[in-house]
């Protein structure tokens, strides 16, 4: 687990070499193992340095997220003594200690790299460095907050762990956090090299010194005061105070780099604590889990073999085609890109050359792969070109007739025994399979747009859908890199169905006379990407006046109107305002300048003399996807509450911090959930009342998620 | 409870704030002497009988640091025996100062004592000693944190005052405040700074621009957008307001308070000390206050402020014949105006800080000062004067002539 070795020139390796863990991570059981090796090493008198290194392909990738406690504060706070205890051992041992990074070294294994006296990286751009845990809601706690910025600088150090960043060894020599760069095989000779040599005289950390300064000013400088302002200002901004690790960050920093090394160690762990205990933090972990879990295709079939795609058919290259054919090739597929017109086809195709264009001058990928990737799009109209394709994907136009059309002419060339995929967002799959001779074998792959940036598909199961095709794709998502969920067929699915609530609600407020401001801004301190109306005007309106009139139409007596109905109808028959598009919508779009809200909602919805609270607009704004979420499990629209969340998280933007629609509830404790929603449903309407499967919840105090703690 | 009355009062002029300015060359703690030693010698005062001098002072770090009020009393000669503490609530300083003064003798803890201020913000600029609010990221998160031509951006805002309303009232201001010294109507309480070898060094408000126009004013760009949309202010503030879009930016430095240094100070005490040393009391002080409000908004307070010294007072509105109101940002001034629906003729009628400038621990004695003139010269009877005051707070005085 731990490598002891002293050669003969007294140069000590310590090895991290764990072997009961997949990766080396610092854990209860590890920890005790470094700290014996560091002790051994302080105390031989013939050792004159000690290299910290790794026997895997990763240097260390921080701490087991078994020693958070589970929300044990006690357990987690003994565990950091313990590991300030080690840290401060090598610091102040007496002898020079050297991380020799030879794969990635993140959170905690970037931390034992700043208790070393210096730092050498290979020279390898895969190798990943930094602190990212504020990315699953976490500060980092192992003495990050201190030395990082002692070592770089505030101004460096605070975006570094604000936003998580995890940099290759250049970058990171260059923002001064680690001290060489050298090629792979010769690090440990490196390191060594600088034992014996420079480190004699390095035994001693800067800020253990008298003479220590902060790298670029102090706290308490003109300069500090600035940076400090602002960077909370801008922090507030961009967080609208949703997520208590970044702000923790800022104050731990703010109050530990006042004061000594030690003092500022206790500063952190309290901050950690903080941190570590609070929902935001317990969100984002089940999040990040949930994601990896998603990501790895959890809802597959387990004993389908895993589909070998080669070829795989796009029909149709507008906006959604072309994404779709360019993600495809840079998987390494071979793509038929087809179309009506060869125009039209050349013009998706054109769409992944840009893309890929891009990337090149961006320098994320080279020339000639680059070249290779868009050789592998074809472009044409000839459906006979689809022959050999395993897989097909339909994104024409949302039309029932046309897209029977489509799935036949290429089942007639390439054989009903291969999957055939919708694109659809609005058409039920099942009738959409109606159109194949082996619907068993049709399924929905709902893409999000811009293809290239969104990492969801939703992937959709119809009536008769069987396992095979859900295999296939699966493994196909996973081969494009990107998180497949898998719902039932349903109006609008999951995503679209429950998102749609987010911009009906926002229009049901704005009805009910709140005034337009309070309505986006709600929506975007409750952590949403953009508020509800302004979402209105990018799906536009008038296309949510179709769909909600076909709703109305399909539903027939079990149709819940919304308030904000007749308000749509009037924006889209009387005003001609259809949003984004139409450069009039919810907003008004400049030529020139930022969209500001039309004024004229005023007069169409007079803003009622008393105002809701800012917090009763986000409970509405949000509860109500949550509400909407229960109806699909209660539904079987979705079955897994992992893609209920990760899905919410990745396909429209619904915020980390809370961990997903279902965490949601769970967060707020079921029995005040639904006491919220009953009085939300008594005083704004029956779409707020809860569906039987939250109130059984409530009667049993059991959250999606296990007991209210 | 004793009276407290008012028996005298001067003030520097103010220079502007920078190095080019007159008072640059002049020390903090001269110009606080200057004050001090002008309100003893034109009143021939055996300063033994000062029993305490409140100085109020914004920025008390280096020279203006470690009580300037009792450093200032031994560098003007006072009697050892007088006192002295620098008081900081912030842009109301000099009028809180002149309140605590005045507060030791009406609880008869005191028979005559000085309060006023000082600030030479060319030499210590604002903003010197740091602070918590904004910086601390705990109190900023928790608060809110904004800098103040923010909040004056969102008052604007809030109470929907155009660019050309503030500058409107910005050219009114500087128009009054030259009439004002057209006619002499400071020549009472203003004292000139004189250097070592007795050379004067200013005598006139330095900073005033009565040439100032509304198309001047025009070609401002607004003070505050970068702050605003760079730094993220702007969001903070809709965060806490979030009834409003978008913050519109209004405020530059012609409609905003001037940058400047300069000194006050005001000799209250019992009516029995005024008649021992043969002084004629000139107004009574009849209550003050001050209170806390939103701090974002920051600058709504005086209207606050004056209600509750009203009340205390046993006062209504309508028993203020002039109002003297800081004018920090032209907004703040309008909002009070909205506020308490006063007419522009009765409040800042000699112009205010937009032409003359803020010297922020000196202008609320300066403009009580000013307004107890006025009554004199008006023959009218009651004022108030108020400050809007960081961090959302605000510091009114009533007086009644005598």
């Amino acid at each position: 687990m731990m490598d002891y070795n002293v050669d003969g020139d007294g140069v000590a390796t310590i090895t991290w070499n764990v072997s009961n863990r997949p990766m080396n991570v610092m854990n209860v059981e590890t920890m005790t193992a470094y700290a014996a090796a560091v002790e051994k090493a302080v105390d031989d008198e013939n050792v004159k340095g000690v290299i910290i290194a790794s026997a895997h392909k990763e240097f260390l990738v921080g701490a087991d997220l078994s020693v958070m406690g589970d929300g044990d504060a006690s357990m987690l706070e003994e565990f950091m003594r313990v590991l300030h205890g080690i840290f401060r051992r090598m610091e102040k041992g007496g002898k020079p200690f050297v991380a020799a990074i030879n794969g990635h070294a993140l959170g905690g294994g970037y931390e034992i790299c700043l208790a070393c006296h210096h730092r050498i990286a290979a020279d390898d751009p895969k190798i990943k460095i930094g602190l990212p845990e504020a990315k699953i809601g976490l500060l980092p706690g192992g003495g990050g907050t201190q030395r990082l910025p002692r070592m770089i600088g505030m101004q460096q150090a605070l975006p570094l762990m604000l936003e998580g960043k995890e940099l290759a060894p250049k970058a990171a020599l260059n923002m001064g956090m680690v001290d060489e760069m050298v090629p792979a095989s010769e690090l440990l000779a490196a390191a060594k090299a600088w034992v014996l040599g420079d480190g004699q005289k390095t035994k001693v950390q800067p800020w253990d010194k008298k003479s220590f300064k902060m790298p670029g000013g102090a706290v308490q400088s003109p300069m500090g005061q600035q940076a400090f302002a602002a960077g909370n200002a801008m922090l507030h901004q961009r967080t609208y105070g949703n997520y208590p690790a970044q702000r923790n960050i800022m104050s731990s920093v703010f109050e530990g780099c006042q004061v000594d090394i030690d003092t500022g160690l206790t500063i952190e762990i309290r901050y950690l604590i903080a941190t570590a205990t609070t929902p935001e933090c317990k969100n984002m972990i089940r999040l990040f889990f949930a994601i990896t879990e998603a990501g790895k295709g959890a809802g597959r079939p387990k004993d389908i073999p895993i589909a070998t795609l080669t070829k795989v058919g796009v029909l149709g290259a507008g906006m959604m085609g072309a994404g779709i054919a360019y993600v495809t090739a840079m998987a390494g597929l071979d793509v038929v890109l087809l179309d009506m017109q060869q125009a039209g086809a050349d013009k998706g195709k054109a769409h992944a050359e840009d893309l890929i264009k891009k990337r090149v001058s961006r320098r994320r990928m080279d020339k000639d792969k680059g070249e290779a990737t868009l050789a592998r799009i074809h472009a044409t109209t000839d459906f006979a070109e689809l022959a050999g394709c395993e897989l097909v994907i339909e994104a024409v136009f949302e039309d029932r007739a046309i897209k029977a059309d489509v799935t036949q002419k290429t089942l007639a060339v390439t054989g009903d025994g291969i999957t055939f995929a919708s694109n659809t967002s609005t058409l039920p799959i099942t009738g959409l399979a109606g159109a194949s001779s082996r619907p068993d074998n049709f399924i929905g792959l709902h893409f999000f747009s811009p293809v290239d940036r969104m990492p969801l598909v939703e992937i959709i199961m119809g009536k008769e859908t069987g396992d095979g095709a859900l295999a296939v794709a699966i493994d196909y998502v996973k081969a494009i890199r990107k998180t497949p969920i898998v719902v039932n067929d349903s109006r609008g699915f999951y995503t679209s169905r429950v998102f749609g609530t987010y911009v009906r609600e926002g229009l049901a407020l704005l009805a009910d006379g709140v005034a337009p401001a309070l309505i986006e801004n709600a929506g975007k301190m409750a952590g949403m990407p953009v508020g509800p109306l302004a979402m209105a005007d990018e799906v536009s309106i008038d296309l949510m006046y179709k769909i909600g009139k076909q709703t109305q139409e399909d539903m027939g007596d079990d149709y819940i109107a919304v308030p904000g109905d007749d308000l749509v109808q009037k924006l889209v028959e009387d005003l001609g305002r259809l949003g984004r598009k139409t450069a009039k919508g919810f907003y008004d779009y400049p030529e020139k300048g930022d969209k500001r809200l039309w004024p004229g909602l005023a007069d169409l919805c007079p803003p009622a003399a008393e105002q809701p609270s800012v917090e009763d607009v986000k409970m509405r704004l949000m509860y109500i996807q949550s509400i909407e979420t229960a109806r699909c499990m209660e539904e079987g629209v979705v079955t897994e509450k992992r893609d209920a969340d990760v899905g919410s998280i990745m396909g429209w933007g619904f915020p980390p911090f809370r961990g997903g629609v279902l965490s949601l509830v769970d967060t707020i404790g079921i029995e005040d959930f639904v006491a919220e929603c009953d009085r939300l449903a008594q005083a704004h309407g029956a779409r707020f009342s809860p569906p039987k499967l939250l109130r059984d919840m409530a009667a049993k105090g059991e959250g999606f998620y296990g007991k209210a703690a | 409870m004793a009276d407290a009355y008012i028996f005298d009062h001067v003030r520097t002029p103010r220079g502007k704030g920078r190095s080019s300015g007159a008072l640059h060359s002049v020390t903090p703690i001269e110009l606080a002497s200057t004050a001090l030693r002008a309100i003893r010698d034109r009143n021939d005062l055996d300063t033994a009988n000062v029993e305490d001098v409140m100085l109020g002072c914004v920025a008390p770090v280096g020279e203006q640091g470690a009580d300037i009020a009792r450093v200032a009393v031994i560098n003007s000669d006072y009697a050892e025996s007088t006192a002295g503490a620098q008081v900081n609530r912030f842009c109301a300083s000099g009028l809180e100062a002149v309140n605590i003064a005045a507060g030791q003798i009406m609880s008869g803890q005191s028979d005559m004592a000085i309060g006023g201020g000082v600030e030479s913000m060319s030499r210590v600029p604002m903003g010197s000693d740091g602070g918590a609010w904004p910086t601390d990221p705990a109190v900023a998160f928790r608060s809110y944190f904004v800098p103040q031509g923010i909040s004056a951006d969102l008052v604007a805002t809030k109470y929907g005052f155009s660019r050309d309303d503030v500058d409107s009232y910005a050219v009114e201001s500087q128009k009054r405040a030259q009439r004002s010294w057209e006619e002499g109507r400071f020549k009472d309480a203003v004292v000139p700074v004189v250097d070592i070898n007795g050379t004067t060094v200013l005598d006139h408000d330095e900073h005033m621009r009565p040439e100032t126009d509304m198309q001047s004013l025009a070609s401002l760009e607004p003070a505050f957008i970068n702050h605003g949309e760079q730094f993220g202010f702007n969001s903070v503030a809709i965060q806490r307001y979030p009834e409003i879009e978008k913050i519109e930016h209004v405020h530059h430095a012609g409609n905003s308070s001037g940058i400047v240094d300069g000194a006050s100070a005001m000799l209250l005490g019992t009516k029995e000390m005024g008649e021992k040393l043969g002084l004629t009391p000139r107004a009574r002080i009849r209550s003050f206050a001050s209170i806390g409000s939103e701090p974002t908004i920051m600058l709504t307070g005086p209207s606050l402020a004056a209600e509750k010294a009203l009340k205390r007072a046993g006062m209504e509105k309508g028993d203020i014949d002039l109002w003297e109101l800081n004018e920090a940002f032209a907004a703040v001034v309008l909002r009070f105006m909205q506020a308490l629906d006063i007419d522009h003729d009765e409040i800042n009628v000699c112009g205010g800080a937009i032409a003359m400038g803020h010297p922020l621990g000196a202008t609320g004695a300066m403009i009580l000062g000013t307004v107890l003139d006025e009554l004199e010269r008006t023959g009218q009877s009651t004022a108030l004067a108020t400050l809007c005051v960081g961090a959302g707070m605000g510091t009114a005085t009533i007086i009644e002539r005598l």
